[in-house]
């Protein structure tokens, strides 16, 4: 599935809630059921350091596609980490690397990716889309 | 001074931010320790001074100058009167307590500081009381130590005596902890340091809008204090010393204001106090605005702002009391109205972002005192901080929320 079809999904399932409880509901959810990034993985050389919540992000190359695995120490940080990890693992370094991300937006989580939130979910991103960057170069 | 207590709430009324909803829920703002809201004669002094009195002050001839000059100066001397302290001149205005200590550590530093030397400070400091003094002492080859607490939030003052070696050059603490609400005895331990010949800054970004100062009686050598915390304008900031001290020390940052004479080829003489460390042309609208505000708590009468603020604390902290896993971090016996707890198994990021959600705002996180959270083990706490201004249905708004948020998380 491409990107944009995956993110009209994210759309269309958070049509269905009425409030931001139930959004955040949905997230606090996502947020427990991430599989766990592996413990080996969850050190200083992986960690994305947000002032507030901590982000822990690995990625793999497999088949020409950017496998992505990640956690947090906040759930709501989490949930969306599980959103973005949906969106972007699995697709090609080209698909990462030109995608906006529109559905954050369009899905009123925006304000999750501001850079005063400092919860380091936009340094998570930058730091996918080096990674995306970086295997696009080694295996082109 | 002791006055009939006023109707407290009656000066809510004052605040026109406090009506304002966000997420179409009515604010609660219980963020008071990161910067307090402005009253409405606070927001229209500035106005009135950029609409009428504005020009550069101290060296203009004409009448806008010299209206605004007197104004300015007429600030020093309520501020002096506020701290109480011996001179008007012994009032500096800079952008904020940060400004005011890195003032001091520079100035000190490059003047007394030598290799082998130390500084004291606790280990309760914001970094701001930390930063500026690890800079000086890396710069100069000195020491940083600190005083520990202990589990309820105070000060290891048993250790004091120990820890005012003969090489400390300067102990600087704070009033009162932004991150735990501690209350400092502050004048006890100017005095032991006095005792030894070691001179005292005081960090009072936290204190003055709580507890009255005055620096005659606390005997503080250097005093700093935040605008914005007092329900003043940001960007202003006052640094009190004693004129010994700032007669002694050498300027922080050059430019005009601040110099006698310059010359390419003799060099520079100073000015006199307090203009030797006001480089630059001043912030006149917020020291205008910071004036309005200081006027304004003084009648309202400090002694009542912190009455009703206890009165806040003991009513929240009760209540949390019955929250399960609920742990309030900083349990002094002396303490103001900040609430900082965390919750077993929930990050504060994630109660925070709940409770912004219902319309309140709390502050998360390390709170600038990364050395504190270290202390107790964690990475952050959720802090509630109360003004004259908060109520005990907030409050109860405030616990509902937070009892909504802790379900939302298990």
């Amino acid at each position: 599935m491409t990107i944009e079809h995956i993110e009209q999904q994210i759309i269309e399932e958070f049509e269905q809630f009425d409030d931001w409880m139930e959004r955040y509901n949905y997230i606090i959810e996502l947020g427990k059921n991430l599989p766990l990034i592996n413990a080996e993985y969850k050190t200083e050389k992986y960690l994305i350091s947000g002032c507030q919540s901590q982000v822990w992000l690995h990625a793999a190359y497999e088949d020409g596609k950017v496998i992505y695995k990640a956690d947090s120490d906040a759930i709501i940080t989490k949930g969306i980490v599980a959103l973005l990890i949906r969106v972007l693992s699995g697709q090609t370094p080209d698909a990462i690397l030109n995608t906006p991300l529109a559905f954050v937006d369009k899905i009123g989580l925006k304000e999750h990716l501001s850079p005063t939130r400092s919860n380091g979910l936009l340094s998570m991103i930058k730091q996918m889309k080096l990674y995306a960057m970086a295997f696009k170069a080694k295996y082109k | 001074m002791t006055s009939k207590a006023p109707d407290i709430l009656a000066f809510r009324e004052d605040f026109p931010i406090l009506k304002r909803s966000v997420y179409n829920k009515p604010l609660v703002y219980f963020d008071n320790a990161a910067t307090t809201q402005k009253p409405q004669v606070v927001i229209d002094r500035i106005v009135k001074y950029y609409a009428e009195e504005n020009a550069n002050i101290h060296r203009g001839v004409h009448y806008l100058s010299q209206h605004s000059t007197m104004a300015f100066e007429n600030v020093r001397e309520q501020v002096r009167l506020f701290l109480n302290a011996n001179h008007a001149h012994e009032i500096i205005f800079t952008r904020g307590t940060t400004e005011s200590i890195n003032l001091i550590a520079s100035s000190f530093a490059s003047k007394h500081l030598l290799a082998g030397d130390e500084i004291l400070i606790t280990q309760m400091e914001h970094h701001s009381n930390i930063v500026p003094w690890q800079l000086a002492c890396e710069a100069k080859k000195a020491t940083l130590k600190y005083i520990p607490f202990n589990e309820p939030g105070e000060l290891e003052l048993s250790l004091l005596d120990k820890l005012l070696t003969p090489r400390v050059k300067l102990l600087a603490l704070t009033h009162l902890s932004n991150a735990l609400g501690t209350i400092n005895p502050v004048k006890e331990i100017i005095a032991k340091a006095h005792q030894k010949g070691i001179p005292v800054l005081i960090d009072g970004a936290q204190a003055v809008a709580h507890i009255k100062v005055d620096v005659q009686e606390l005997d503080c050598d250097f005093y700093c204090f935040s605008g914005h915390k007092i329900y003043g304008p940001m960007g202003i900031g006052v640094l009190y010393g004693k004129e010994k001290w700032l007669n002694d020390l050498p300027p922080y940052q050059g430019g005009g204001e601040m110099i006698k004479t310059v010359s390419l080829e003799k060099g520079t003489t100073y000015n006199d106090l307090p203009f030797k460390f006001e480089a630059g042309t001043p912030n006149v609208s917020d020291v205008l605005g910071l004036e309005t505000a200081l006027n304004y708590i003084q009648n309202i009468g400090l002694e009542h702002i912190a009455a009703w603020e206890n009165k806040l604390l003991t009513y929240a902290s009760t209540k949390l009391q019955g929250i399960n896993g609920l742990q309030v971090i900083g349990r002094a016996k002396h303490k103001s109205s900040v609430l900082s707890f965390i919750v077993e198994g929930i990050h504060p990021y994630d109660i925070g972002t709940l409770l912004d959600k219902m319309g309140i705002a709390v502050r998360t996180g390390h709170h600038c005192a990364q050395p504190v959270m270290d202390r107790y083990g964690i990475s952050g706490t959720v802090r509630a901080s109360f003004s004259f201004y908060n109520t005990k249905e907030e409050i109860d708004v405030f616990c509902e929320a937070l009892k909504k948020a802790i379900e939302m998380l298990k």
